[in-house]
């Protein structure tokens, strides 16, 4: 175990190859305790090949990925998730043909469902209350999402990895969204890594940001900052915030 | 109503329609030997309860678990022969059929463990290949050591007496023979067998098999091993293939390669998963009770038709009873052109 005040996880020159492609190219962030930290970027940057890294879907061809100073970068996937780390891929991964509730069972590893967190998810997600017994693949993509989320919530864990929450989203989803995350970071032993492409989303929700380019992360720092600086924006996401305001 | 619903693992068959065919197959075959009298129609009975054993244990791979596996007659043979060759050498005693039924179950799993462990993390086209090469060495090492297994011939063995025709049991106002104890004991076995399958995959481990079988990738991303779960996967479903296997030599009073290890076998188990629905332990006993019963019953259907037709043009030729094959294959080319998910997937929407 690492001090408290230490990184729960970190990348130091991480290196991944997928086939002949040299995606991350040296990716180095850290994610603090307790914070949400959000990922932005292009398409095309790397973003949710870091997310499969750290998860152990694909392997780092080089460098390290520590997870509460531990080296998980070898681990098996498997390993990975029991060490306590909760993967929201950005395709909405559900079990399309079992039910929500089976869905949530499958996620709720050390036991039977606690009654009290299924009620606290249910508030954040009425929907998925209403259509328990239904198989998931008959959700809407909205519906999807709330169960791919509640899937990783079920059960307390120390590091969230969501890849595009919003994607697809309708604005009145997203708002759902924000503050079912909201709920999510009152507790101070949750940290949460977000892959995002809406910048409003990420600038409402951010402690933490790091922005990657081309395999690298090309700036990291306190969210509040980029959020003001509308230069860095402009230069690091090619954003002009009057368009999206 | 509770009591039943635990027997069936709180997964009771969907649809009404669904609900009375499963329940008229029930009682058909719980009361085939009072039914259906004779030595043909009590065959067809025995032969459909031990595949509907050995169709839902592949229902188990192939459409709980996502595993294309073509070694699972193998597993079937393996139990064929177990108890077969362990009654033919050690005498007609239950303790051979227990000790053949042991080594079998030993051998089977031992098999699938080691195949399961070495090829499961191949591509799925790659494992069923490994399989099938696997279920031919089997084969071919059971037609070749003869002096063991009596060759491509097979072995006929003789039955504990209590199983035997000759046997007879005043049982109050039912008298029972050695045949229909037997026609029970395989009945009854299969029913247990098919109430565990079911029990499995209404089990926290059967709903992992199902998300394994969606995405191996999600599934591992939630902290499951998920070699090892399609291992046990294998294994379980080896046994219960294998169990099978132990009844229909009961049933048969034989063991060969014919009845128990061959491709056509195999493509018959699938036509079976296939035509009741696959995901569904229901759908193996819709797949084997039509499959078995074409099979047995077509022909003779056939020479009806081409009888009471045999004054038209065309059609009594067509209707021969030789040709019970070629419409034994439209059927199912049918069958699964309007039941794509099955007879079950249709029947469980009514």
């Amino acid at each position: 175990m690492s001090s408290d005040t230490a990184p729960l996880l970190t990348l130091t020159g991480v290196n991944t190859h997928i086939g002949p492609y040299h995606i991350l190219q040296g990716v180095d962030f850290a994610v603090p305790r307790g914070s949400l930290t959000m990922l932005l970027g292009r398409n095309g940057a790397g973003k949710t090949t870091t997310l499969r890294t750290i998860m152990g879907l694909w392997h780092a061809s080089a460098g390290a990925v520590r997870f509460d100073g531990a080296d998980i970068t070898a681990w098996a996937t498997p390993d990975i998730a029991q060490a306590g780390i909760a993967y929201v891929p950005e395709n909405m991964g559900i079990f399309a043909d079992l039910t929500v509730r089976d869905n949530l069972l499958l996620a709720a590893r050390s036991g039977p469902i606690d009654e009290t967190r299924l009620r606290w998810i249910f508030g954040l997600f009425p929907a998925l209350e209403r259509f328990w017994s239904l198989a998931a693949g008959v959700l809407s993509g909205g519906q999807k999402q709330m169960l791919s989320i509640a899937r990783a919530i079920i059960e307390p864990r120390r590091l969230f990895l969501i890849d595009e929450p919003t994607k697809g989203l309708a604005p009145a989803i997203i708002a759902n969204m924000i503050e079912a995350f909201r709920e999510l970071k009152k507790n101070p032993d949750t940290t949460i890594l977000v892959v995002e492409q809406n910048f409003l989303f990420a600038k409402s929700l951010g402690d933490a940001v790091a922005v990657m380019d081309n395999g690298r992360v090309v700036h990291a720092g306190a969210m509040a900052a980029l959020a003001e600086d509308r230069g860095l924006q402009q230069r690091l996401l090619g954003l002009s915030l009057d368009q999206h305001q | 109503m509770k009591l039943l619903r635990a027997i069936l693992s709180g997964d009771p068959p969907r649809g009404r329609v669904l609900t009375m065919v499963l329940l008229a197959i029930l009682l058909g075959l719980a009361l085939a030997p009072w039914l259906f009298p004779g030595t043909a129609s009590l065959n067809v009975a025995a032969k459909i309860s031990y595949f509907v054993v050995l169709a839902a244990s592949y229902d188990l791979l192939l459409g709980y678990t996502g595993i294309v596996s073509f070694a699972h007659t193998m597993f079937f043979g393996i139990g064929g022969y177990g108890a077969g060759l362990a009654l033919f050498n050690l005498g007609p005693s239950w303790s051979s059929i227990l000790v053949g039924t042991a080594a079998a179950l030993v051998l089977a799993v031992a098999l699938a463990l080691i195949i399961g462990l070495f090829s499961l993390r191949v591509r799925a086209l790659f494992f069923a290949m490994i399989t099938l090469a696997v279920a031919s060495a089997f084969s071919i090492l059971a037609s070749q050591l003869s002096a063991i297994t009596g060759g491509e011939d097979g072995r006929t063995f003789r039955l504990p007496e209590a199983l035997r025709p000759g046997f007879h049991l005043d049982a109050g106002p039912v008298a029972l023979n050695g045949r229909i104890i037997a026609y029970y004991l395989v009945f009854l076995a299969s029913l247990i067998l098919f109430l565990a399958m079911l029990r499995v995959v209404n089990s926290p481990f059967g709903r992992v098999l199902q998300a394994i079988r969606e995405n191996e990738f999600r599934a591992e991303a939630l902290g499951y091993r998920t070699v090892v779960y399609r291992s046990i996967a294998n294994c379980l479903a080896a046994a219960a293939a294998t169990l099978a296997g132990v009844l229909s030599a009961i049933w048969l009073r034989y063991t060969g390669p014919a009845v128990t290890l061959s491709f056509d076998v195999m493509l018959d188990v699938l036509l079976m998963v296939v035509i009741g629905g696959m995901g569904t332990l229901y759908g193996a006993v819709i797949g084997a009770t039509i499959f078995v019963l074409a099979e047995t019953y077509l022909q003779s259907l056939m020479a009806i038709i081409s009888h009471a037709t045999a004054g038209l043009p065309l059609v009594p030729l067509v209707f021969h009873p030789d040709r019970w094959l070629l419409w034994l294959g439209v059927l199912f080319v049918l069958s699964v052109y309007f039941f794509p998910f099955g007879i079950v997937g249709r029947l469980a929407r009514r």
